[in-house]
């Protein structure tokens, strides 16, 4: 098999997992698992990215989407590291874990 | 200098204004110092211009913002006149305004909107393209509305909502006609009037309809006037600033510059928007005639008195005739004399024996004679009583009429004459030929000069403006100035 | 000469320095004594060389595009870079006495400073990107360091609203990451500059631009995505709210003029375009009719940030429109950057002096407004000529904007926006006018007072949006320095 059909193997995976995360993002109504589910979506495009970085198999696998994508998931580990210390932080606050509007239909009062 | 001083004619009102507000509340020396000494210094600037203006010198400074928006100050004749009302008329009122106030609150802030005011005004008369005129004309509302809600009441605040909301929503309405109309011609300038005779008349007929909306909010046309009664819960100054000097007659001006600086009386005429202006006029004439025959307050009738006279200014710029446009023209110095002589007399009767209502001035002639002798000029003067000021302009505007062929104008005036006899003439019976009411008995001794002095300046000036119209420099002869130089066919 | 050549990298570098040393030294008078100074004068030198030698580019270590990233400060850059640095000083100084660090700190008082410092970082490098993916790790820095200043004082009201605001934020970075990432597949850069000179009207290109375009509209609050704004804004302190609601939506709203300008301009379609004029057009609107029902000063001044951030959005309408080359796109351009930049200042001045006045009254309900003529001279006027600058009233740099939005609207025959526009005016009156009416009532009741020298802060930011309209000629030049081909030419 050629790179190309590895490339567009990960840009399916990626796509599907994108696919997963949105869904887990507005199934869910808990904010922890939200998080999970924004990190989900994260990986599936960073998928996305790298592999259309080997697409382009005429050149040579291209560095630079994985240079952005390390960078990426840097800045996602940033901002999950600081969700999860807010998510908690309103758990001890306001007993739960879930935004007041969501309340109804809630599945995240765990 | 020619370039610079319109600059430092502005400044005289700005830089008083923009002191005054950050003064303490108990410099009191200082404020009133400031605020005489501009209006002053103003004074002798604008006589100087006018001799010069009358030797045929235009004035002229133009800065662009951004490309499509410049800062035109121009100063033609006409520009002259309102300035020239607007100086004297100001530094009476603020002569009148320290003695009224003396001893209120927040007088850094009152003092300070007032001389922005005075400098909102004086940049609408100077203003040479349509643009500038809006600048000024805008900053004019934001100047007044702090003196319209100055007691800080519930009524004020109403009274204040109901100026905004209509003061706004006109200067909004203006705008879109000027954009309107600078997207077809590009920035339009008084001196030399747009193009517009290729235009499509139908986009004509529209731009004219919202500046004549717009504007018309300001001078009060049947409609749009409802702001102006409420308005008077403000303070006897700010009222007869509102009234006689600034508000009003920025929107009656700013109607005779579109009429006769923009458009063209001929134009106008050709795209049949003269003869409805004339008849909205009318209709206001009359309307205010009719709802101050039913008022019971002093301050209210005399409101609904400027409506009706205020009209009188666009009536004379709606009719094809040189005559009539005179009559207009010297209409805004005349009705500014003597309504300002008006408001200054009701505020010392309201001031020195509590009188609000028609019922209780009975008698006060004898109590305070000076201030009921003013108001008497003014009265009779707005019934057209010869030879007060106020039968100059009618004498113009009917002989205009006529020459305009349109007759019907002359029924109006005549109507509209007997109305302002019927209203004015039971105050004056009142006055003079009633027994002493509880507030006259009540009433203080004719109050301190700087009170008094205004009123009686006031009203001689009106008397003298009647008096002396045949003059060169009467505002009938300036007048006649402007419509020979400017607007002759 | 090298100085100006190094304005755009210490416009990040300071600033970033800055948040640094307020962890490890909390010397909070000391920093910002030195900071502000040294990044007006940093602005100094980049206007300077930008007027004098045109754009200013770095290219970061020596890379050059498309492998390296490339700071570009041209004039717009520029004018956002200096916004900022004005109003982040000003509301820095105002934040001195309200976030002190005593030996018993608070929270509060020792992490607002890092935030606030790292904040301007962050705006700084969003405004200076010349790379799509910089800018989204610039803009992702700008959203943590928001999110922080939101929850702040660490209430549950306050943490709820940095957790609303952050999944509109989630969701805005990774649609613009994934339309990111379609985009180098598609080309291979994300160098602005580059993507100018690509052809983009692949579907890729334009599924890539969609989800660019609805991530920033949801980290700039456009309506519908507007719900998070106002409980965030007002929630946070004062200080925080001023830099929150002056400056952060501006920075996507600027990503997006620089992506629609500059990068794709051949990706407009006119439907596309008419449809962010009509969410910003809603949101004129409907955040005026919000703004007016709100009892809480500090939520009102919030609602109305949302309204403003419409007009911002009635550039892609109005500079759009046909393939010929139309004259006024180029005024619909810089409106919008105008009033972008007065919003900015005069945003900024309302959020300080409305905090003045709830400082002295000790709650933020409508009454805290009462006789504040008198008791504080300064803050009322400020608040009266920052009202003037969002009512869009001659003379500020609000009606300048509002003025080239008409024309341009009227030039292009899209009587509409012309209408909303003038509308949006007279709604703002309508919201404004409370508070302002309130301030000349009487005031009953005790409060305290704020020394002269901090009320006259916010005076002073608020008579800035007003210079901008009366000295517009040379901004407005400034502006055009380095203007992107299709703000003369119009998008499509």
């Amino acid at each position: 098999m050629t790179g190309l059909d590895t490339a567009t193997l990960f840009a399916w995976c990626g796509a599907g997992l994108i696919g997963i995360g949105l869904y887990g993002f507005l199934a869910n109504r808990h904010m922890l698992r939200r998080l999970v589910a924004f990190n989900v979506v994260g990986s599936g495009i960073f998928l996305v990215f790298g592999a259309s970085g080997a697409r382009r198999a005429d050149l040579g696998p291209d560095p630079v989407p994985q240079a952005l994508i390390i960078t990426g998931i840097v800045v996602a580990l940033a901002t999950t590291a600081l969700l999860v210390a807010l998510v908690i932080r309103y758990a001890d606050l306001a007993g739960r874990a879930t935004l007041p509007e969501d309340e109804p239909g809630d599945d995240g009062k765990e | 200098m020619n370039q610079a001083l319109p600059l430092i004619i502005l400044a005289t009102a700005l830089v008083p204004s923009l002191i005054t507000f950050f003064l303490a509340e108990d410099r009191v020396w200082v404020r009133n110092a400031l605020n005489l000494g501009g209006a002053v210094l103003k004074l002798a600037l604008v006589v100087f211009m006018l001799a010069e203006v009358g030797r045929g010198q235009v004035y002229q400074t133009e800065f662009e913002l951004v490309p499509g928006l410049s800062l035109v100050l121009r100063i033609d004749a006409l520009s002259l006149l309102f300035v020239t009302l607007s100086t004297v008329l100001w530094l009476l009122t603020t002569v009148y305004a320290i003695a009224y106030l003396h001893g209120g609150k927040n007088l850094p802030r009152f003092f300070g909107f007032f001389s922005l005011c005075v400098f909102a005004t004086t940049g609408i008369a100077f203003s040479g393209s349509l643009i500038t005129f809006f600048l000024f004309y805008e900053l004019l509302t934001l100047a007044t509305w702090p003196l319209v809600v100055h007691k800080g009441d519930a009524a004020s605040i109403r009274a204040g909502r109901t100026y905004l909301g209509y003061t706004l929503t006109g200067s909004a309405i203006l705008l879109v006609g000027i954009v309107w109309l600078e997207s077809l011609t590009g920035p339009v300038a008084f001196a030399a009037p747009p193009q517009l005779a290729g235009l499509d008349a139908w986009s004509l007929r529209a731009i004219f309809l919202l500046l004549i909306a717009g504007l018309g909010v300001k001078a009060a046309l049947v409609g749009l006037h409802v702001w102006l009664p409420q308005a008077m819960v403000a303070p006897a100054p700010v009222s007869a600033l509102l009234h006689a000097v600034a508000v009003v007659k920025a929107g009656a001006f700013g109607i005779v510059r579109v009429v006769y600086d923009i458009y063209g009386i001929a134009l106008v005429q050709e795209i049949d928007m003269g003869l409805p202006l004339a008849a909205i006029a009318s209709a206001t004439i009359l309307f205010g005639s009719i709802r101050a025959l039913t008022q019971h307050g002093l301050k209210p009738l005399l409101a609904y008195s400027t409506v009706s006279q205020v009209s009188y200014i666009v009536l004379g710029a709606a009719l094809f005739s040189q005559t009539a446009v005179v009559g207009g023209l010297v209409h805004l110095v005349h009705q500014g004399l003597m309504k300002i002589t008006l408001f200054f007399c009701a505020g010392v009767f309201d001031e020195r024996a509590g009188v609000h209502d028609i019922d209780e001035i009975d008698g006060i002639g004898a109590r305070l004679p000076w201030t009921s002798v003013a108001f008497t000029l003014g009265a009779l003067g707005m019934i057209g009583l010869p030879p007060i000021a106020g039968f100059a302009s009618k004498w113009y505007l009917g002989t205009g009429g006529l020459e305009a062929g349109q007759p019907w104008v002359v029924a109006v005036l005549a109507v509209s004459t007997l109305l302002n006899g019927a209203y004015f003439l039971p105050v004056l019976y009142r006055i003079w030929f009633r027994e002493p009411g509880p507030n006259a008995a009540a009433a203080e001794t004719e109050g301190p000069a700087m009170l008094l002095a205004p009123p009686i300046a006031t009203a001689a000036l009106a008397l003298a403006a009647g008096l002396f119209a045949a003059a060169a420099l009467s505002p009938l002869g300036w007048a006649t100035l402007i419509v020979e130089r400017q607007y002759a066919p | 000469m090298i100085l100006p050549a190094l304005a755009p990298a210490l416009s990040v570098a300071v600033p970033l320095a800055a948040a640094f040393l307020a962890v490890v030294a909390p010397r909070p008078r000391l920093l910002v004594g030195v900071t502000v100074p040294a990044m007006l004068a940093v602005m100094a030198l980049a206007v300077l060389g930008v007027r004098q030698g045109g754009p200013l580019v770095l290219a970061v270590g020596g890379w050059e595009p498309p492998l390296g990233i490339a700071l570009v400060a041209d004039g717009l850059s520029t004018a956002f870079l200096v916004a900022t640095a004005l109003t982040i000083g000003t509301v820095l100084v105002v934040a001195l006495p309200q976030f002190p660090i005593r030996q018993n700190e608070t929270r509060a008082g020792w992490a607002f400073w890092p935030l606030a410092f790292l904040l301007w970082a962050a705006l700084n490098a969003v405004f200076l990107s010349g790379d799509l993916f910089n800018i989204y790790v610039a803009i992702e820095f700008v959203t943590l360091a928001t999110l922080a200043l939101v929850a702040l004082e660490g209430k549950a009201k306050q943490v709820e609203a940095a957790m609303r605001y952050a999944m509109f934020a989630l969701f805005g970075s990774l649609a613009y990451l994934l339309g990111v990432a379609l985009l180098y597949a598609a080309h291979g850069t994300l160098d602005i500059g580059l993507l100018a000179q690509l052809p983009a009207q692949d579907t890729a290109s334009l599924v890539a631009a969609g989800l660019i375009t609805a991530g920033l509209a949801a980290k700039t609050a456009l309506f519908p995505f507007h719900a998070w704004l106002p409980p965030a804004h007002a929630g946070a302190p004062a200080p925080a709210s001023a830099m929150l609601s002056a400056l952060v939506p501006k920075a996507s709203f600027y990503v997006l003029l620089r992506f629609w300008f500059d990068a794709m301009p051949e990706a407009a379609g006119a439907i596309a375009l008419q449809l962010l004029g009509a969410l910003g057009a809603t949101a004129i609107v409907y955040g005026s009719i919000l703004a007016v029902r709100q009892n809480r000063l500090k939520q009102l001044v919030a609602y109305s940030t949302v309204a403003q951030i419409g007009y911002l959005f009635l550039v892609f309408p109005l500079a759009g429109g046909s393939a010929e080359p139309q004259p006024w796109t180029a005024g619909a351009w810089t409106g919008s950057v105008f009033h972008a930049v007065s919003h900015a200042f005069a945003k900024a001045a309302m959020f300080l002096a409305v905090g003045h006045a709830v400082l002295a009254a000790g709650h933020d309900r409508m009454s805290a407004m009462d006789g504040l003529t008198r008791r504080m001279p300064m803050t009322a006027f400020a608040l009266g000529v920052s009202a003037v600058t969002l009512m869009g009233l001659p003379p500020s740099g609000g009606f300048t904007a509002k003025f080239l939005l008409l024309t341009a609207a009227f030039a292009s025959g899209q009587v509409l926006w012309a209408a909303i526009i003038v509308l949006g005016g007279v709604l703002a009156a309508a919201y404004l006018f409370r508070p302002l009416a309130r301030a000349f009532l009487p005031d009953r009741g005790r409060y305290g007072t704020v020394p002269r020298a901090q009320q006259a802060l916010p005076l002073a930011l608020a008579m800035l949006s007003v210079v901008l309209g009366i000295v517009s000629a040379a901004p407005y030049d400034f502006l055009q320095t380095g203007r992107p081909a299709a703000a003369e030419e119009g998008l499509e």
